[in-house]
């Protein structure tokens, strides 16, 4: 792209496909004899995130920190506490089941454990085909067609439509979920986590199969993992969760190169590298994730923050703009 | 083999009957030894036979499986005809084991103190008062500051960082020369990854104890081992040091893995991938047992399976590419 080019596209307005604001995400936690409410457990705390048209946004961050909470919120898939999600600039947080109906088959998620979310009862074509028996009138032939042509496009053989999930091999249950997952041509997909149970082979196959699937159908991915690599290599933007909060946003290259935020570079320091010329110093983090029932007052990351300072436990760091498009939420710099 | 090789296996094979007269190889024929105070990586993926060889090594395979042949030498003495009452004395005590989930491995009605004591006073023969003050002392060095409060907690109570830390200190309890950790770090997050595999590198050079580390990760290989063997189908594909593995890996299969890792040093447009899937113990093809999925396959591959060969001092490989 020339720069001129670069310049223009800047100026045309940006088309989010979704945009989430002020989400929040609260569990109750029972306890007692009267199960009454004795406490919350706050999995997604105040996050604001946007994506473009066409692009992936990758969310990392450890067990609990939130992710697929989130992801399930913006779905719909749990109602939010508080905030709002648009997609295609309509507001969806607030409509009901009926009028969600026609959003429902622009969104799509394809899980970690294929094994769960698959029916074992259903063959691989009735489970490609009841997306598209619920929500559309095609008929019974044209949803067959349908079925095979999918199964191809995901790179399994038609022959294979009338077995059952359990005679496939973990990489090609999760092939069949992305079938599924695409049937209604969808044009947003979150991905919670769908290689990590993969083999390192399998997840290469599978992790092409779905640029390649980007590609062609122009689809845009909300992309969730733990694994740094993975998520350097599929996403544009990336977010860094921690106990149910964004710490950094910001274009891939910058996360991964130039991070920002002390619990960056202590997770992309921690990840063992395959490149024994290169030595890196690793940073340990002392100790765990704090509960989200009772998160640390101030910056949540403070307990194992090796920059942490008086301000830290005080004040709470919001999300701030510190370069285009990349924002952190640490104290270090919003003087 | 030196004089002082602390674990030498030789030709082992750990085979299971299944139903229909199917044997899985699930062990086919595997020869390493570990040397005092090293740490030997086992890699490869999921049913390549990792869990299966570190299983064997500490006689405990059970129905329909069995060591069909090959001998265990440990410091010497062969552990395969050792009978299981004779084995209680390695177990635990010469040999410690740490597992990918520590939940299966900790008795959960027992506190964290009663099961590090009671390993103490088995192997040790040592005094309930000794026990106790060694047991804290152990939680302390493993990284629980409060160790006597931890003393009276449950398994459940904590966190799963917190309780591969309490396997290492009943690991380590009674100074095993090999410390055998299958999948140490596999279900934990990757900055509690770090503490662990730095708390075992830190306990190996403390007590000049050897590891057999087996994990999936090439990275934990690459940062934590000094020799290597990959892994597939029951049997070793290549073996040699961390160094050779990773700057000149000569096996299609090595070289494979290596290229459908996506990694923070590197960017690629496209992971290379592999293709097909790994084969099952109960059917591996004829020949060479990666041909299906080799990309540079021969007639020969297909007629018989390559032996592992020398093919550089301290190199050994399975292919006939290197022949
Ligand atoms: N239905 C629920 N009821 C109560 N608490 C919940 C519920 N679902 C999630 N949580 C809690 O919310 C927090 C965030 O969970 P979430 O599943 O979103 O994390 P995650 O980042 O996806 O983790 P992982 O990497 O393990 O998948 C956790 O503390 C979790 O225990
Ligand atoms: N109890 C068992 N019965 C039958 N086959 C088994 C049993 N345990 C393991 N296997 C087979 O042995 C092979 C190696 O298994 P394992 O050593 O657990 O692999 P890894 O640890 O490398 O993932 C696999 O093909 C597996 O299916
Ligand atoms: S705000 Fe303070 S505790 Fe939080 S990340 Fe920044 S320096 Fe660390
Ligand atoms: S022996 Fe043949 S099939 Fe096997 S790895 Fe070597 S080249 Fe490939
Ligand atoms: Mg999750
Ligand atoms: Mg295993």
């Amino acid at each position: 792209m020339s720069l001129l080019e670069k310049e223009l596209e800047k100026k045309v307005e940006q088309d989010y496909i979704l945009e989430a604001k002020n989400i929040k995400k609260y569990f109750p936690i029972k306890g007692g004899v009267f199960k009454r409410e004795v406490g919350q457990v706050k999995a997604v705390d105040d996050v604001s995130l946007s994506i473009l048209r066409g692009e992936t946004l990758g969310v990392v961050g450890e067990s609990g920190s939130g992710k697929s909470t989130l992801g399930r919120v913006i779905l719909r898939l749990l109602d939010p506490t508080e905030g709002q999600i648009f997609f295609e600039n309509e507001e969806i947080s607030k409509m009901s089941n009926r009028q969600l109906r026609p959003y429902r088959r622009d969104m799509q998620i394809v899980f970690q454990d294929p094994f769960a979310s698959l029916n074992p009862k259903m063959n691989v074509q009735e489970l490609i085909e009841e997306p598209l028996l619920v929500q559309t009138d095609m008929s019974k032939s044209a949803r067959k067609e349908k079925a095979i042509s999918l199964l191809e496009k995901v790179g399994l053989r038609p022959d294979s439509r009338l077995k059952y999930p359990h005679e496939f091999s973990g990489g090609q249950r999760q092939r069949i979920s992305i079938a599924r997952a695409l049937a209604l041509n969808p044009k947003f997909v979150i991905c919670d986590e769908p290689v990590s149970a993969l083999d390192v082979s399998i997840q290469a196959q599978v992790l092409n199969l779905m640029a390649d699937l980007q590609d062609e159908f122009n689809l845009t991915y909300l992309f969730i993992a733990h694994d740094l690599s993975v998520v350097k290599h599929i996403s544009d933007r990336v977010a860094v969760m921690y106990l149910g909060r964004i710490a950094e946003i910001a274009p891939k290259k910058n996360i991964y190169e130039t991070p920002l935020h002390p619990y960056t570079e202590a997770l992309l320091s921690a990840v063992p590298s395959t490149d024994i010329t290169a030595k890196r110093e690793k940073i340990i983090l002392k100790g765990d994730l704090p509960s989200p029932s009772n998160p640390p007052s101030g910056c949540a990351f403070r307990t194992r923050c090796p920059k942490a300072h008086e301000r830290c436990s005080l004040e709470r760091p919001e999300l701030i703009n510190v370069s285009e498009g990349h924002f952190v939420a640490c104290h270090l710099y919003d003087n | 083999m030196t004089q002082n090789t602390l674990l030498d296996v030789k030709g082992l094979k750990t085979y299971f009957y299944l139903e229909g007269k199917k044997v899985a190889k699930a062990v086919d024929g595997v020869d390493f030894s570990v040397n005092p105070g090293e740490t030997v990586a086992l890699v490869g993926e999921s049913g390549s036979g990792k869990s299966i060889t570190s299983l064997s090594i500490m006689k405990l395979v059970g129905k329909p499986g069995k060591i069909e042949d090959g001998q265990i030498l440990f410091n010497g003495k062969d552990l395969v005809p050792l009978s299981d009452k004779q084995m209680t004395t390695v177990r635990g005590r010469e040999i410690g084991m740490i597992f990918q989930e520590p939940m299966t491995a900790l008795n959960p009605v027992f506190t964290i103190g009663n099961q590090i004591k009671e390993t103490l006073i088995r192997h040790k023969k040592i005094s309930k008062a000794e026990a106790e003050r060694k047991a804290i002392e152990l939680l302390k060095l493993v990284g629980f500051p409060r160790a006597e409060e931890t003393m009276k907690e449950y398994p459940h109570q904590l966190s799963g960082g917190m309780r591969q830390r309490a396997m290492i200190a009943i690991a380590i309890s009674c100074d095993p020369k090999l410390l055998i950790a299958d999948e140490p770090t596999t279900a934990l997050d990757v900055t509690i990854q770090a503490q662990i595999l730095d708390l075992m590198d830190e306990m190996k050079k403390k007590f000049n104890m050897a590891v057999l580390l087996i994990t999936h990760d090439l990275g934990v290989v690459a940062e934590y081992a000094e020799k290597v063997m990959v892994m597939y189908g029951g049997q070793i594909v290549e073996q040699t040091t961390v160094e050779n593995l990773f700057l000149n890996p000569k096996h299609p299969y090595t070289s494979g893995l290596l290229e459908s890792l996506p990694s923070l040093d590197k960017d690629v447009e496209r992971l290379g991938a592999i293709k097909g899937m790994v084969p099952a113990a109960h059917e591996f093809p004829s020949g060479c047992r990666f041909s299906d999925r080799c990309p540079h396959v021969m007639d020969k591959c297909r007629a018989a399976n390559p032996e592992l060969v020398t093919v550089e001092p301290g190199h050994n490989v399975r292919c006939y590419l290197y022949e």
